[in-house]
């Protein structure tokens, strides 16, 4: 390390990992993993959030779980919140549907209407 | 010189910058009690019997260390202050064994002094005294921790003075001793000997081992034939033990106080010196003249002999072989005096009185003996033979002056200033120069080796070569020379050295000078003046010169450096551990 | 990127009570469940409230689970971690609330503390230097070596009115002005990390839980005041805070953050650690050096101070882990910030170890002047079983104790020395009804009386005579005299020591002579321990009102001390009573009491 640049860089680096102990208001992703949710498939679809949100260097993104949220059969269930947006459901997701979510709504704001609950 | 200004009990002051406020106060005619104080040797600021108050200051701070500043004002005796030395001196005196009445230090003791100046009427603390083992195993000190105040004098002399580390403090708190590594005996310790503990030794924790009983008893003995011979050293001091001014021979008075005792005849070591610088002036011309082993280092003092084979054994070739000047005239009295006076040599009975607790080891070394007779029986410190002839009744003022028995009645000059540092080296070169340039010469005074100076050098220039010399006085000094010249950074010819600083006239078994006279004189000089006077007075300075040892050459030794001289009068050593025996 | 962090306390309170055994078992059950990948396990420093350990806590939602056991692992992994279902009975119950979980800072523990040495303690992993760095980390070393002059750091440092956390509250800015303006080739910088105080743990915890803050600020002192090494002298007693400073010290080494030519300036420094054997006195600076330097640990006159002649007789500015620890957020906040912080005369916040008679014992972090009914009654959660509160003790061995009657004295180094204590290292200890003051005197003073190196006479004697009076008084053989003594002796050795231990060992003799001296007197003159804990002036006693004469007390007692008839009341013969306390153990009634 030579420099204030150089110092900086590892900052930014170690807080994408340390961010999620911090209260933010980043956006949040919120996995259904009750017992529905994870025989239909969630956690492969929570692990590709996680990898998908490391792979891009997303600092300011939470992926938590919550328990059942009572529409079983649409498991898996994932909502995702951006700040000062409105609450967005997708449902019957699968790891590629995740990736997409991720590229699409995450990074550019766009949301993957195919997947809402709205066209189930 | 910076100057300080400040204010000592209201009376102000100036004094040099650097000055304690203990030296200041004895500039302004005020004395600070100390007790862990000596001059030179320690100042730790850990007994607190200096204590004063500094306006301002939250503690009291000890005087013995505290630097003087621009504009403090400085209580000395304040209620607050005497309160705290007082309560501290009863807190030492609660753990010490107060036998003062049977003490060897009865009457010559700092904490004595202490109880009767701060006014101890009673020892208000009762409570645990931890009873310590006396170490008596050395043949030169006894240790006596139920003496010890734990001032560290003693520590701080050996440690860091001599550069020995024989004794240091043990355990913590109120258990902390004064011992040896792993509590070991002394004498199974890496000590030299030195005594300079002893004289550091505000009270009788420290003594030498006391061996009047044997002479006392040999004199009684109607069989035995007693011999003494008193070291050049002890006639600078043994006034002191008796109310003389510091520095004040007293020659002749002892000469008659040792005949009243009971001696059968009394010599002077100084002739013993005298065969030394004999033998050791030809080691040291042969060395130089057939290339052995320079520098030759002196070998008199039994101290650094020791010191020598423990810390610095790749030296031992360097020393010289000669014994020390008793030891030799101890093996010259029991062999050609003997002889000549037709005296059984297994009755004679030798003591030699020496300004020197080192001398009891040195006599006792299994080398120091020729044809199964030890060479000296019996060593007493300058401090014994004070305690002989006060248990005698001798009222040593009032002797008349006597003079050393014949032969060996008059030594010389060179022979009486071994006793002070510088003082073997300039009479060698006394010696050495007459030889090699094969004339008597007219300058007789060394004065570049004389002096307190810790190491002295000079180069003198014999027959047309220069010989460089160095004389070093106490063992820290020694060190400090002999890492010189094994880095190589100096060379020498010919060195001289004593375990103890300033030789033997502040020797470890001479008169017992308190801490307050050690800032008050210098004693080391004023004893060796005694030695320089006595020497300016003598008839004859050179010791090949006197006619008793001219004599003695030609009756038995043939030349110096015989075969017979080197049975007699040789030594060698042996390589010591660096920590223990 | 791993979704989820759980946070394990590894300091050394949480370590005793298990936390090793967890960590250990929450990585196995992670891996059962195929989580590894996606929960990160993270052993932190102290989180303070060392009374609910072990404690965890999982993120994203700050889940504060306290006195984990290794069963409950699975149930935290299966439910919590792997459904999401916060497992609600193993939550701190002080964060329960009906609609979820509330934040930490709004505990009652938390809520007045205000935690800037302790800022990273328990939040970040201690070793890994990137999540220090995140937390602002080596930024103000940054900043300090390439925007402020070295005159500008002590300013700064002045102006914040920082003292020294060690106990002595000289003021850190002056020590640094002191030690750059004293002349030297060679300087030296140095931490104290010798804790010693009983129960006092602050140093250690920050040196376990955020060891690159006690680092980055000795850079910034030694580019300060001119010093190029650095030596932290730390207990070997303490091995998780040594393991963690040396990852630390390697780590910053890696990053060059310590080195040459820091931050591309020409400023370099390094640090070693020096492993103290444990000695109480080696806290005192003078001491400590020495003992650096390899030598029998014990303190020397001053002056020379340490500035200008410390170690190796080279000009050593030496502060205490917690000053340190505030250093890099003076610079990084400004010294107003922190000078806001505080009382008049005492700013930025203080550590204390609370521990003895009180609920939540740990580590709190208070503003200096928060009074000490707040600390104990609100941050420590009050005395345990409703026991009344009778006095604490701050500065250890070398502090005094305060009564009651000063509990809302605003706690900062002047009003604590004004009350005959004194601030020290921070350790805090609540005493009830039930301790005896004389008896807490003796056990500071035998802990003095240990702890004295011996130099100095006044603290070698003195303290050892001052423990035998007080043993005389709680043997009920004291003196009235002997209470006088004990006064006159404790000033002279304070008065007279060489060094602070020696000078300060008689405060906790004096404090309680001051603010329980009917105590003393119970002792002498009515030969009784009010308390009930000296032994000798205690004595077991039969009710006989409540005696059953069932007879079980005296088949216990193992000296035969109690006699009676079946079904009569029993009686102590006092003479043969060792007062072992076993009758009152065994009797079923409630019959025996101690008076």
């Amino acid at each position: 390390m030579k420099s204030l640049a150089d110092l900086e860089a590892i900052r930014q680096r170690a807080a994408t990992d340390v961010n999620i102990r911090r209260e933010h208001d980043g956006t949040r992703i919120v996995v259904g993993m009750a017992t529905c949710g994870i025989a239909a498939g969630a956690r492969p679809v929570m692990t590709a959030f996680v990898e998908e949100i490391g792979k891009r260097n997303l600092s300011d993104v939470s992926v938590v779980q919550t328990g059942c949220i009572g529409m079983c059969r649409l498991e898996p269930i994932v909502e995702v919140m951006r700040p000062g947006e409105e609450k967005v459901t997708y449902v019957k997701m699968t790891p590629e549907k995740a990736r997409r979510v991720v590229s699409e709504h995450i990074v550019n704001g766009n949301i993957v209407a195919e997947y809402t609950i709205g066209n189930a | 010189m910076d100057m300080v200004n400040l204010k000592i009990n209201g009376q102000a002051v100036t004094v040099p910058a650097g000055y304690t406020i203990l030296e200041a106060a004895r500039e302004a005619g005020i004395d600070i009690p100390t007790l862990c104080y000596l001059k030179d040797a320690s100042q730790t600021g850990s007994c607190r019997m200096c204590v004063v108050e500094i306006v301002g200051a939250r503690a009291l701070q000890a005087a013995c260390v505290y630097p003087v500043a621009e504009g403090i004002e400085v209580l000395t005796h304040s209620p607050k202050v005497k309160q705290a030395r007082k309560s501290t001196l009863e807190l030492l005196l609660s753990n010490h064994d107060r036998s003062c009445l049977t003490c060897v230090r009865n009457k010559n003791c700092e904490l004595q002094t202490l109880s009767e100046e701060l006014g101890v009427s009673e020892i208000p603390f009762q409570g645990e005294m931890i009873k310590r083992e006396i170490d008596d195993l050395s043949p030169s000190i006894v240790r006596n921790n139920n003496k010890c105040v734990l001032c560290r004098r003693c520590v701080n002399v050996c440690k860091n003075v001599q550069t020995v580390g024989a004794i240091d403090v043990t355990e913590r708190g109120f258990k902390s001793q004064i011992a040896s590594p792993f509590n070991m005996p002394l004498s199974d310790s890496n000590c030299v000997n030195c005594g300079q503990c002893i004289a550091a030794c505000p009270t009788g924790a420290l003594t030498e081992k006391d061996n009047t009983a044997d002479v006392f008893d040999a004199i009684a003995d109607p069989e035995k034939y007693v011999i003494v011979q008193t070291a050049p050293a002890v006639r600078a001091a043994l006034g002191e033990e008796f109310g003389y001014e510091i520095g004040t021979p007293v020659t002749g008075k002892m000469a008659a106080a040792l005949r009243r005792l009971g001696f059968d005849r009394v010599f002077d070591t100084d002739t013993g010196a005298d065969i030394t610088i004999m033998e050791e002036g030809t080691e040291l011309i042969e060395r130089i003249k057939n290339g052995g082993k320079l520098p030759l280092i002196t070998s008199c003092s039994p101290g650094w002999i020791k010191f020598c084979e423990h810390s610095f054994p790749d030296f031992l070739d360097n020393l010289s072989s000669c014994k020390s000047p008793h030891q030799m005239f101890g093996a010259v009295l029991k062999s050609y005096y003997a002889k000549k006076h037709n005296l059984d040599p297994k009755k004679m009975f030798v003591v030699s009185v020496m300004p020197c607790v080192a001398k009891k080891f040195e006599s006792q070394r299994e080398e120091m003996e020729h044809e199964h007779l030890r060479d000296v029986d019996c060593v007493i410190s300058t401090r014994e033979l004070a305690k002989m002839i006060r248990q005698s009744g001798i009222n040593f003022k009032s002797l008349p002056d006597e003079k050393f028995d014949i032969p060996f009645e008059e030594a010389t000059g060179a022979g009486v200033i071994f006793g002070a540092t510088g003082g073997v080296m300039e009479a060698a070169l006394r010696t050495v120069a007459d030889v090699l340039e094969n004339k008597n010469i007219d300058k007789l005074e060394y004065h570049e080796v004389r002096g307190t100076e810790g190491i002295k050098e000079a180069t003198v220039n014999i027959a047309g070569k220069d010989i460089r010399v160095a004389v070093a006085h106490g063992l820290g000094n020694a060190r400090k020379l002999l890492d010189s010249i094994r880095s190589g950074e100096k060379q020498y010819e010919f060195i001289e050295i004593m375990a103890c600083p300033g030789g033997c006239v502040t020797g470890g078994g001479q008169p017992i000078v308190n801490a307050k006279t050690y800032m008050e004189h210098d004693l080391k000089a004023e004893r060796a003046k005694a030695l320089y006077s006595e020497d300016e007075r003598a008839a004859i300075r050179k010791s090949h010169e006197n006619p008793d040892i001219v004599l003695l050459y030609k009756e038995f030794f043939g030349e110096p450096g015989s075969h017979l001289a080197h049975e007699l009068l040789h030594t060698h050593y042996t390589a010591r551990n660096r920590y223990t025996k | 990127m791993y979704r989820g962090h759980v946070l394990c306390c590894g300091g050394t309170g949480c370590t005793s009570s298990g936390s090793e055994a967890i960590i250990n078992e929450m990585e196995a059950q992670l891996k059962a469940n195929g989580l590894e990948n996606e929960i990160k396990v993270i052993k932190t420093g102290c989180f303070g409230l060392c009374a609910l350990g072990p404690i965890m806590v999982v993120y994203p939602e700050g889940a504060f689970y306290s006195r984990v056991k290794v069963e409950d692992v699975k149930e935290i992994v299966e439910e919590h971690l792997l459904k999401g279902r916060i497992v609600t009975r193993l939550l701190y119950q002080e964060t329960v609330e009906d609609d979820g979980i509330k934040s930490l800072n709004e505990v009652d523990f938390y809520k007045k503390q205000h935690r800037v040495a302790l800022r990273n303690c328990g939040v970040i992993d201690p070793e890994n230097i990137d999540e220090y760095i995140e937390a602002d980390g080596y930024k103000a070393l940054g900043k300090v070596l390439t925007e402020m002059t070295r005159e500008e750091v002590i300013d700064e440092v002045t102006k914040s009115g920082l003292r020294g956390r060690g106990g002595g509250g000289f003021p850190t800015g002056l020590k640094w002005k002191f030690a750059y303006n004293a002349k030297g080739d060679k300087k030296f910088v140095a931490c104290n990390a010798d804790e010693g105080d009983p129960g006092a743990f602050m140093d250690r915890s920050i040196l376990e839980g955020d060891p690159h803050s006690v680092i980055e600020a000795m850079a910034i002192a030694a580019y300060a005041v001119g010093a190029d090494q650095g030596y932290i002298y730390i207990r070997a007693e303490y091995p998780i805070a040594v393991k963690r400073l040396e990852i630390a010290i390697g780590q910053a080494r890696a990053y060059g953050l310590l080195g040459k030519n820091i931050f591309g300036t020409d400023f370099s420094f390094d640090l070693e650690l020096r492993l103290g054997a444990g000695a109480f006195v080696c806290g005192e600076e003078t001491a400590l050096m020495t003992s650096i330097e390899g030598k029998r640990g014990e303190p020397r006159p001053r002056p020379p101070f340490p500035a200008n002649q410390g170690l190796w007789a080279k000009p050593t500015l030496l502060n205490n882990v917690e000053t340190y620890a505030n250093i890099t957020q003076i610079i990084n906040n400004g010294a107003e910030w922190f000078s806001s912080i505080g009382t008049e005369k005492s700013k930025g916040t203080k550590v204390f170890a609370l521990g003895g008679k009180i609920n939540n014992t740990g580590l709190v972090e208070i503003p200096m002047g928060t009074t000490l009914r707040e600390i104990i009654e609100e941050i420590g959660g009050g005395i345990p079983d409703g026991k009344k509160f009778k006095a604490a003790q701050t500065g250890g061995p070398s502090g005094g104790c305060i009564p009651a009657a000063l509990m809302d004295t605003p706690i900062d180094y002047d009003s604590l020395i004004q009350i005959g204590s004194m601030m020290g290292s921070g350790g805090l200890i609540v005493m009830d009804e039930d301790n005896c003051m004389v008896d807490i005197a003796k056990f500071f003073l035998e802990f003095t009386v240990d702890e004295s190196c011996g130099k100095c006479a006044p603290c070698r004697i003195g303290t050892k005579r001052l423990l035998e009076i007080l043993t005389k008084i709680t043997d009920g053989k004291g003196t009235m005299e002997d209470i006088d003594r004990l006064e006159e002796l404790a000033y002279t050795i304070k008065n007279s020591s060489l060094c602070g231990l020696g000078q300060t060992a008689p405060n906790p003799v004096l404090s309680t002579l001051r603010y329980f001296r009917d105590e003393y007197i119970a002792h002498v003159k009515d030969k009784t321990c009010p308390a009930g804990v000296c032994k000798a002036l205690s004595r077991y006693v039969i009710n006989r009102e409540k005696c059953k004469g069932c007879s079980l007390c005296s088949r216990q007692c193992p000296v035969g001390a109690i006699s009676g008839k079946i079904k009569e009341p029993f009686v102590i013969d006092s003479d043969k009573c060792i007062k072992c306390g076993a009758c009152m153990e065994a009797c079923k009634f409630g019959a025996i009491y101690k008076k």
